[in-house]
């Protein structure tokens, strides 16, 4: 079987399978859309869960820094297009020059985020980068006193989809007889971003910016002492990762087109960490892997849970969503004992962390 | 000036709760260096395992003192068991780990915890009955209620008898040794996977108590009550000196008091209005109007700027020796 | 080789995901149908869904039971009396979802209620949830009456299609105003809320009436859904000594803000909006909450009309907690609308729905032109060892309860309040 999918002898297996991924990429949401527009839906907010892992996985995987607060930038994001494509304050701008504003507005607040914490390490910067996500979720619900900022926890409504001449992303249209509604727009425009970010990713990660940050993430002095500027490169790994969560904030903000803050809470965040963790810190395949799995097991748990409850029982004895999270706080625990570099771990983490048995208490990670 | 004397008891008072639960952070830090975030479930356990035991017991006509101490002695073995478990199933296994798996597995073990707790005891908030009568006493304006002198003397002497133990005996002086450095403490001859045992068991068992002062303070009981609570009372050990036992029922009592304070002050002290030249700029201040900055709704934020300001400017806290790596 | 083994795995999960449920839909219909009819007419009768929509787990899960219990008392009902549309008998089926007072699920769900061909949406219950959904259920052109939604924004979006059945925040806020103001006659008023978009709303509300009669109010203080200690809030009203306090909240914050202010010496009165208006506040406030005033939107469940509570009663085994009744009505409008126009296609029946006028369990029923409901009445209450009705307001006059039930004639006997909860 090797030997028939070796693409050393057989390179032009790779684009064989790139073009198999392609077609079925592309024709996914129609065969959801049989099922069931809803699904469509579900998978675009999977593509988002996705842009955020990956946002996350610079932080974190990359370059070691724990972040435990990391969706105060998909927050920052979101509300950046809120407020500049809503009847909110009646701006109506574009999505193509909000987007960069709301990846920049994003930097910016990783920016400051960063700057005090350079020299924290691990479970300080955890618990920081916590603090600092629940600062700026208070501060988005209580920003509508004495002056009306966010609108607080009512939150923005009626907000903008993608414009672009006339060709509105939320709305349904036929198109040379295929049907395309508003979220299967979406999806391939996530799509095509995800794409994006993962090409980044990838290239980022085998770039001097790239091990630079695996050098800081193993060996913060020894990083510095070989002329690396641990100080920027922190702040550019927070400016990175916190961009794409403002880009990811922007399309969600245009797609759910209502926010409101507790959209925005811890749970997110450490839902985001887990996709991360899990999924294999580091490995951009793996963190997508985590990030699909986090985000459909919920529904399929709730697909088979409930009629099987009602099944035995004849009413529901526990709530689907109770058992989702005992399941996830489960994985969390046993992943950690039993596989700690996550389900798809880089070659080198798997390396670190299955020799690092008797590391030194200092070790952040 | 009642005022002020109001919020100082009102504070010190929920800080007590905070220091007591700080005290199991602390401890654990000290020991393990593990930030233990299902600490907070502990406490949210004690307090629902009263509410059960102190509900079935109150119509039965016994004096209250007696069923809060009936409930508070269910509470603590209960306790100490999930604080067992907690250590010898999630946390042992992992004592050489980079720091990041005992985090994540906290967490991970925290959620399991609130859950188990949603399951047994429902969403809905639990009021405990109002069997305790609780006399309001009037010092120059200001009330305090016997259930809060009450609070404050337990915090005393649960301090005091920890402080005993810690300094006094065997298993005290194992504990520190142990906290010193683990790898000589087990040539000299400590078990040091019992004393670490113990240390949780201790934790646990003071979480139980501040549970239930909780509950009867508060006279309410929530599975997501440990969340909150352990965040602030995290910060009040981190403010106090991670590690220090003093410092964690000194920080309990300062973030107490500035979370007060900061409520009640903050709102008067930015109202714009009260400046000249912004009141003339400012619209809503026409007709003794106010245009306040930050008023109370920012109460709970106190903690955490309490927390990121003591972590970047001064990280062994108001009590801690400095230990270099973690500056 | 990991890297062949990644991408099988991934599109393995997209095509498990796939199949997975194309099973589903159909194994949920089925058993849907299942337990819905017992009683399905031999011929072939032709099914209309019916959606409902509202939390089934989390916080307010009781409350969501209660309201898909309410519509589906109205569905079987339907069913018993074997309506006819178009000359077909039909069979209504109710399609009941869980939103989980989540926004993101909320469009998830309205958008599978679209795709399962409902002609109509009792729901959702959340306004924060129903909000956001409103423009899915209006891109397919159904028909959605909500029993419970409060926040005034739902029916400003203009869309023809969203209708509520119950009273609106900016109602309900100036009800219990009015009546804190002219019964109390209170110089200084204390405005609490807990910062969520219902007690903010609420409060704001409250607040623009009061200042609206020339009564002066404190700078607003908040709290969030979570606080437990409301004393150094409470220490800071206390100071400037208000003669009424409202506050904007759940009962679950709202019980300990009255136990906690009684226990710092304060005497004013203290008023809450409905989210604090149920018997909890009784046992999480102790005896301090006795005589507390706090408003409903609507009729209190007691007051509806007894036909209903009985079968709800009957059928469900326990009594109705808030919203029900309205959710009952919703549900029957929608039915009557189609029977109004013979048929149940929402192009057809969307303008009677409009005009309809319906004699329902919570009173007469007309919607206005933004949907909402003519002359919604508040029933203001107060605790007396349990919560009494003590006055009704509609159309911005309020009447004694007393007075109230005896002009309405022939809703339930005072006399014989029902057990809430």
């Amino acid at each position: 079987m090797q030997r028939l999918f070796d693409t050393r002898k057989r390179p032009w297996l790779v684009w064989v399978g790139c073009a198999l991924i392609g077609i079925v990429l592309a024709l996914l949401p129609f065969a959801l859309a049989q099922v069931g527009t809803s699904w469509v839906r579900i998978t675009n907010y999977a593509i988002l869960y996705i842009l955020l892992a990956l946002g996350l996985n610079i932080v974190v995987g990359f370059a070691g820094l724990l972040d435990l607060g990391y969706i105060a930038f998909y927050a920052v994001g979101a509300y950046t297009y809120a407020l500049l494509a809503s009847p909110h304050f009646n701006l109506h701008l574009p999505f193509w020059v909000i987007l960069p504003i709301g990846a920049a507005v994003a930097a910016f607040f990783g920016l400051l985020l960063g700057t005090p914490t350079l020299k924290l390490r691990g479970d300080y910067l955890a618990i920081v980068t916590l603090g600092f996500g629940e600062i700026i979720r208070i501060f988005l619900n209580n920003l509508s006193r004495p002056v009306n900022i966010t609108n607080g926890p009512q939150g923005i409504a009626r907000i903008d989809p993608f414009r672009l001449d006339g060709f509105s992303f939320g709305s349904y249209e036929t198109f040379l007889g295929i049907e395309f509604s508003g979220p299967i727009k979406y999806y391939y425009l996530l799509l095509a971003v995800v794409l994006g970010v993962i090409v980044v990713n990838v290239r980022l990660q085998n770039s001097r910016v790239g091990r630079a940050w695996e050098a800081i993430r193993e060996d913060e002095i020894a990083a510095r002492s070989m002329g690396i500027n641990t100080r920027n490169m922190k702040l550019l790994a927070f400016a990175m990762g916190a961009s794409f969560g403002g880009v990811a904030g922007g399309m969600f903000s245009a797609i759910q087109a209502f926010i409101s803050p507790e959209s925005f809470v811890l749970v997110e965040s450490i839902m985001v960490v887990s996709m991360v963790v899990l999924g294999g810190m580091g490995n951009v395949w793996g963190v997508i892997l985590g990030a699909l799995l986090l985000s459909f097991v919920p529904e399929i748990l709730r697909w088979t849970v409930e009629p099987a409850q009602h099944a035995l029982f004849g009413r529901m004895v526990v709530e689907p969503e109770v058992i989702r999270m005992l399941l996830f706080g489960l994985a969390l625990v046993l992943i950690m004992l039993f596989r700690p570099a996550g389900l798809m771990p880089s070659a080198v983490r798997r390396r670190e962390l299955a020799e690092r048995s008797e590391a030194p208490a200092g070790h952040p990670l | 000036m009642d005022t002020f004397l109001q919020q100082v008891i009102n504070g010190v008072t929920a800080g007590s709760v905070y220091a007591i639960v700080a005290l199991g952070y602390t401890m654990v830090y000290g020991i393990i260096q593990l930030i233990n975030f299902a600490h907070g479930e502990v406490v949210m356990i004690g307090a629902m395992v009263a509410f059960t035991v102190i509900n079935t017991l109150a119509p039965s006509g016994l004096p209250a003192l007696a069923v809060v101490l009936i409930g508070t002695g269910c509470a603590v073995p209960v306790c100490i068991l999930v604080g067992y478990s907690m250590e010898r199933l999630a946390y042992r296994p992992l004592r050489g780990a980079p720091r990041l798996a005992p985090l994540i597995t906290a967490i991970g073990v925290s959620i399991i915890l609130q859950h188990l707790a949603l399951m047994i005891w429902s969403r809905n908030v639990l009021a405990f009955p109002q069997i305790i009568a609780s006399r309001t006493y009037f010092i120059g304006g200001a009330a305090i209620t016997s259930v809060q002198i009450a609070i404050l003397a337990i915090c005393v002497a649960l301090m005091a008898a920890l402080a005993l133990l810690v300094y006094r005996t065997r298993l005290g002086t194992a504990m520190r040794a142990t906290a010193q450095n683990p790898q000589v403490a087990g040539l000299m001859g400590i078990d040091v996977n019992r004393v670490i045992a113990a240390t949780f068991v201790i934790g646990a068992a003071l979480g139980a108590v501040a549970g239930v002062l909780f509950g009867t303070y508060y006279g309410l009981a929530q599975y997501t009550m440990g969340s909150i609570l352990g965040l602030k009372a995290f910060s009040a050990a981190v403010l106090g000196g991670i590690g220090n036992i003093p410092g964690a029922m000194l920080g309990g009592i300062v973030l107490g008091l500035v979370e007060a304070l900061g409520a009640g002050y903050i709102g008067d002290f930015t109202d714009l209005c009260q400046y000249g030249l912004l009141a003339r700029a400012i619209d809503a201040c026409e007709g003794g109007g106010h245009f306040i900055l930050f008023g109370s709704n920012y109460q709970d934020v106190f903690a955490f700027v309490v927390l990121i300001l003591v972590l970047v400017f001064r990280p062994q806290g108001l009590l801690g020796e400095r230990v270099g790596d973690r500056a | 080789m990991n890297k062949k083994v990644g991408i099988t795995l991934v599109a393995a999960i997209f095509t498990f995901a796939g199949c997975g449920e194309q099973q589903k839909p159909a194994a949920k219909a089925d058993a849907k149908s299942a337990a819905e009819a017992p009683k399905a007419p031999a011929a072939p009768a032709q099914e209309v869904k019916i959606g409902h929509v509202g939390p089934l787990t989390g916080q307010i899960a009781h409350l969501g039971k209660d309201n898909e219990n309410g519509a589906r008392l109205a569905i079987d009902e339907a069913n018993e009396a074997k309506v006819q549309l178009g000359g077909q008998p039909v069979k209504f089926t109710l399609v009941a979802e869980d939103d989980q007072a989540d926004p993101k699920v909320g469009t998830t769900v309205a958008q599978k209620l679209v795709d399962a061909k409902v002609v109509g949406v009792v729901g959702h219950l959340n306004s924060g949830t129903s909000i956001p959904a409103s423009p899915i259920y209006n891109q397919a052109g159904i028909p959605v009456i909500s029993g419970s939604a409060t926040n005034p924004k739902l029916t400003e979006q203009g869309f023809k299609n969203q209708f509520r059945v119950v009273g609106r925040d900016d109602q309900q806020g100036p009800a219990i105003a009015s009546y804190l103001a002219t019964e109390r006659k209170p110089k200084l008023v204390a405005v609490i809320d807990d910062a969520t978009a219902y007690g903010e709303g609420i409060a704001n509300e409250v607040e623009k009436t009061l200042k609206a009669q020339n009564i002066k109010v404190l700078p607003r203080e908040k709290g969030t859904d979570k606080t437990t200690d409301w004393k150094a809030v409470l220490t800071k009203i206390r100071g400037q000594k208000p003669d009424a306090v409202f506050y904007g909240g759940m009962d679950a914050t709202g019980g300990p803000l009255i136990k906690q202010g009684r226990e710092l010496g304060i005497k004013a009165v203290f008023a809450f909006g409905d989210g604090a208006c149920t018997e909890e506040m009784n046992k999480l406030g102790g005896p301090a909450a006795e005589g507390l005033l706090c408003s409903q939107a609507g009729i209190p469940p007691q007051a509806a009309s007894k036909k209903f509570l009985d079968a709800y009663k009957k059928k469900f085994n326990v009594d109705p907690i808030i919203y029900s009744p309205f959710t009952y009505d919703a549900a029957n409008m929608l039915i009557a609308a189609m029977k109004q126009a013979d048929s149940s296609d929402p192009k057809k029946y969307l303008a009677e729905l409009q005009k309809l006028t319906y004699n329902g369990a919570t009173g007469p029923i007309a919607f206005d032109d933004k949907g909402d409901r003519k002359d919604a009445e508040i029933t203001i209450f107060t605790m007396k060892s349990k919560l009494e009705p003590i006055a009704v307001v509609k159309g911005g006059k309020a009447v004694s309860y007393d007075e109230f039930l005896r002009s309405a004639g022939g809703a339930a006997p005072a006399a014989a309040p029902a057990e809430k909860k």
